[in-house]
């Protein structure tokens, strides 16, 4: 690291030197988006939709024969198949695209039913140019009634906290890269995404190396923290040695986050994707409450994660230093913190937790260069629950948010779920801006 | 290479409709943040209350004229409603708010819960058809010479447009030149001293909230008779963006800036666009590794790149000298 390299005294040498440190920052991003997922849109013809139905009950699994199934686009209706007597069944499609595919019940056999009953229909299957998109429908034993309220509320519940994990973990790099820069990177929603972007080039792209996505995510997320360490140094260090003002500054950051996020469109395409790894997982039931095993690793990792985040604050040097900088910067810098080396292991650390988050969200949904942005609004959410420029209040305000809009389904439509995110953040600033955790200051 | 057809498209569409109802656009946002120094990233919402709220007046009944008060009283409301609980705080918490509002807004219009409203994804058509019918030039006649020609419908909607946008710089500029206009600027350069001078700081950043919200809204009713069709996709983030570099192009806080900016930026974006279309069908390197979309999307990294750059080096705008009304003074 270059620490305290100062430019050049003439005004024209300065923006020399300093042009060149933004192309150099494009061609190394450029360079490494281009090279993992630029094939990804030349492929082979022939789409389709289909999928192996099987009914599990007590380790076995029995195909099941004559269930209709409906593939539609918008309204239309593409196609409908039968499921064959080994359960198979497949929809010709007439090319890439979203569709939406439902299951009729009534053709159940007796005795059988959707372990999960919302998903009856699956209003977003994407199909990439050229694919065979497997489609999955657990079914498991009959109940008779549908769900209880009980298991729905626990079922609620759960998805909810596993959004939170990803939240707390994006919300919290937000959260500290305010905490000693006072900068709100709107472009830190694309270090989401690249996380799971990715990740996805590693596993499932098939011009990356198709690792399993337990070893995939490791070099998804060392590169996206490079890439923190490097906009810190490169981008965001050099501007505010010019003193550039934080008004001019989020207009950089969302100017960053509209060029990258076009950027990942261009050259991951622009549907979403699933990782191969863990789809499709049936639910277990715990407290009989119905969970998925790899949402309750999500939460337990995010945890663990978050644990360890906070012993770092706490304990370590870097950390307290980093504290210590987001509290009085020039009370840091004068008892001889290198506060510029501080800001760039924030970032780092930031772009680390925000692209783990980002795999998990791509884990558990979709992965798609737009991810990023559409939980946006729940990172500001959180962060502003929690009190701008904390960690521990963020971590809570992330959970909260994640349980708050998951369990407001039971009143709203689930596309419209995203709304309560914004009532959150309103209600917050009209009542108690500075966070329930932050503390009283002007803030006006 | 027809570099006339290259030409002509850039022309067109600096003076055609897109440019008209951008340029209102960014008048409006120029009061906003070139003006009064609020950072409103969610812009394209005031634009979709407007047209939607005319389009849905419409639909039920309405007379055009009612329909044109619902939408820009619409997007008044919006404005006020998204001022009161932000522009008391901090300037990220506005910023913070109307990124986020301009999403939701966007998503419940297109929810299928909303579509007896709204039409949801498949949107509302055919609403203009009052402002069409009061068109004096026969639709299908060709006006202009050689490449450079509109029909009859689109010289209407230019001649409209570009009049609501002179109309709006002399508004803007008198309201500007008006004491309500330097204390304006005065919170842009230093809102505490403002304050204690004993300006209520709030009602001022709120009214140029509302104000420039109003012309964004007319902004988007321009572009919804325009194509007499609405659809909610239409109003992506992505418009704001474009619109904060027309913005920074022509010049945050000057008069005619925003319009300036919103001339120089479609020819360029539009020629990019034709150049690009045609490098990709003709060179054939070029069209093995990028598709038509593709090529289409290139045009976004730049504006992106742009913006960047722009409030970087020259936040004064193309024209100005670096020291005469700085945006980006602290």
């Amino acid at each position: 690291m270059e620490a305290g390299r100062q430019a050049p005294p003439t005004a024209t040498g300065r923006a020399i030197r300093w042009i060149s440190r933004p192309v150099r920052l494009l061609l190394v991003l450029t360079g490494t988006l281009f090279i993992l997922a630029w094939p990804l849109s030349v492929l082979a013809q022939g789409e389709t939709i289909g999928g192996t139905l099987v009914y599990r009950a007590e380790g076995e699994r029995t195909p099941v024969e004559g269930v209709t199934i409906t593939v539609s686009q918008d309204g239309t209706q593409i196609g409908t198949a039968v499921s064959d007597a080994d359960g198979r069944w497949e929809v010709p499609l007439p090319g890439p695209g979203t569709y939406q595919v439902s299951l009729d019940v009534t053709t159940l056999p007796e005795g059988v039913t959707l372990t999960d009953p919302t998903k009856v229909e699956l209003p977003n299957v994407a199909v990439l140019g050229g694919q065979g998109k497997s489609v999955i429908f657990p079914l498991g034993e009959g109940q008779v009634s549908g769900v209880s309220t009980y298991e729905r509320i626990g079922a609620l519940f759960v998805a909810g906290l596993k959004l939170g994990a990803t939240i707390a973990l994006a919300a919290l790099g937000l959260s500290l890269i305010y905490g000693v820069t006072r900068l709100v990177n709107f472009a830190h929603a694309e270090l989401v995404t690249l996380g799971a972007v990715l990740a996805y080039a590693f596993h499932a792209s098939g011009i990356g190396p198709s690792w399993p996505l337990v070893f995939a995510a490791i070099p998804a997320v060392i590169l996206v923290a490079w890439f923190g360490g490097l906009q810190s140094s490169y981008l965001w260090r050099p501007l505010r040695k010019r003193g550039t003002s934080l008004l001019s500054l989020m207009v950089v950051s969302i100017g960053l986050s509209f060029a990258l996020r076009s950027l990942i469109q261009l050259t991951f395409g622009g549907q979403p994707v699933a990782y191969q790894d863990f789809a499709g997982q049936s639910a277990i039931l715990v407290l009989g409450i119905p969970m998925v095993p790899k949402h309750l690793v999500t939460i337990g990792v995010t945890i663990v994660v978050l644990f360890l985040v906070t012993q770092f604050l706490q304990r370590s040097r870097a950390g307290t230093a980093m504290r210590a900088v987001a509290d009085d910067r020039d009370l840091a810098e004068s008892s001889g913190i290198n506060v510029d080396r501080v800001i760039q292991l924030t970032w780092i650390l930031a772009a680390l937790l925000a692209a783990l988050g980002g795999i998990f969200y791509g884990l558990n949904e979709s992965v798609s260069y737009e991810m990023g942005f559409k939980i946006l609004l729940l990172l500001f959410a959180a962060v502003v629950l929690g009190g701008l420029g904390t960690a521990y209040g963020v971590m809570v305000g992330g959970f909260v948010v994640g349980i708050v809009v998951e369990m407001s389904t039971l009143w709203l439509p689930a596309e419209l779920k995203v709304v309560s995110g914004l009532v959150i953040l309103i209600v917050m600033l009209l009542v108690r801006p500075q966070g329930i955790f932050g503390t009283r200051e002007r803030i006006g | 290479m027809d570099w006339m057809q290259i030409l002509a498209a850039g022309v067109l569409a600096t003076i055609g409709p897109v440019t008209a109802g951008y340029a209102l656009s960014a008048i409006g946002l120029n009061l906003q943040f070139g003006y009064a120094g609020l950072l409103n990233f969610g812009h394209v919402a005031f634009m979709l209350v407007g047209a939607y709220g005319t389009a849905m007046t419409v639909e039920f009944g309405g007379p055009l004229w009612l329909g044109l008060i619902v939408g820009i009283v619409a997007a008044v409301l919006l404005g006020l409603l998204l001022g009161i609980p932000t522009l008391r705080l901090r300037a990220d918490y506005f910023a913070i708010t109307s990124i986020a509002a301009a999403e939701v807004l966007r998503l419940v219009v297109r929810s299928s819960w909303s579509e007896p409203l709204t039409g949801g994804v498949f949107g509302l058509q055919g609403f203009g058809g009052a402002f069409h019918a009061l068109n004096p030039f026969p639709t299908s006649e060709l006006y202009g010479f050689g490449q450079f020609v509109v029909t009859g419908r689109a010289l209407w909607v230019i001649l409209v447009g570009w009049a609501l946008v002179l109309l709006s710089t002399l508004l803007i500029a008198r309201l500007i030149k008006s004491p309500w206009g330097r204390v304006l600027k005065a919170i842009r350069e230093d809102e505490d001293a403002t304050r204690s001078l004993g300006r209520n700081v709030f009602a001022y950043k709120l009214q140029a909230l509302m104000i420039g919200g109003a012309i964004a809204g007319l902004a988007g009713i321009l572009f919804a008779l325009e194509q007499q069709s609405l659809h909610p996709d239409a109003f992506q983030p992505r418009i704001t963006f474009i619109l904060y570099v027309m913005v920074i192009l022509g010049g945050a806080g000057s008069i005619g800036g925003a319009v300036l900016g919103a001339a120089v930026f479609n020819f360029l974006f539009f020629a990019t666009d034709a150049l690009m279309a045609r490098l990709q069908a003709n060179i054939d390197w070029i069209g093995a590794i990028l598709s038509p979309a593709e090529a289409g999307l290139i045009k976004y990294v730049l504006v992106g790149v742009a913006l960047m750059l722009l409030m970087v080096f020259r936040p004064q705008g193309l024209l100005r000298s670096r020291d005469e009304g700085r945006a980006d003074a602290s």
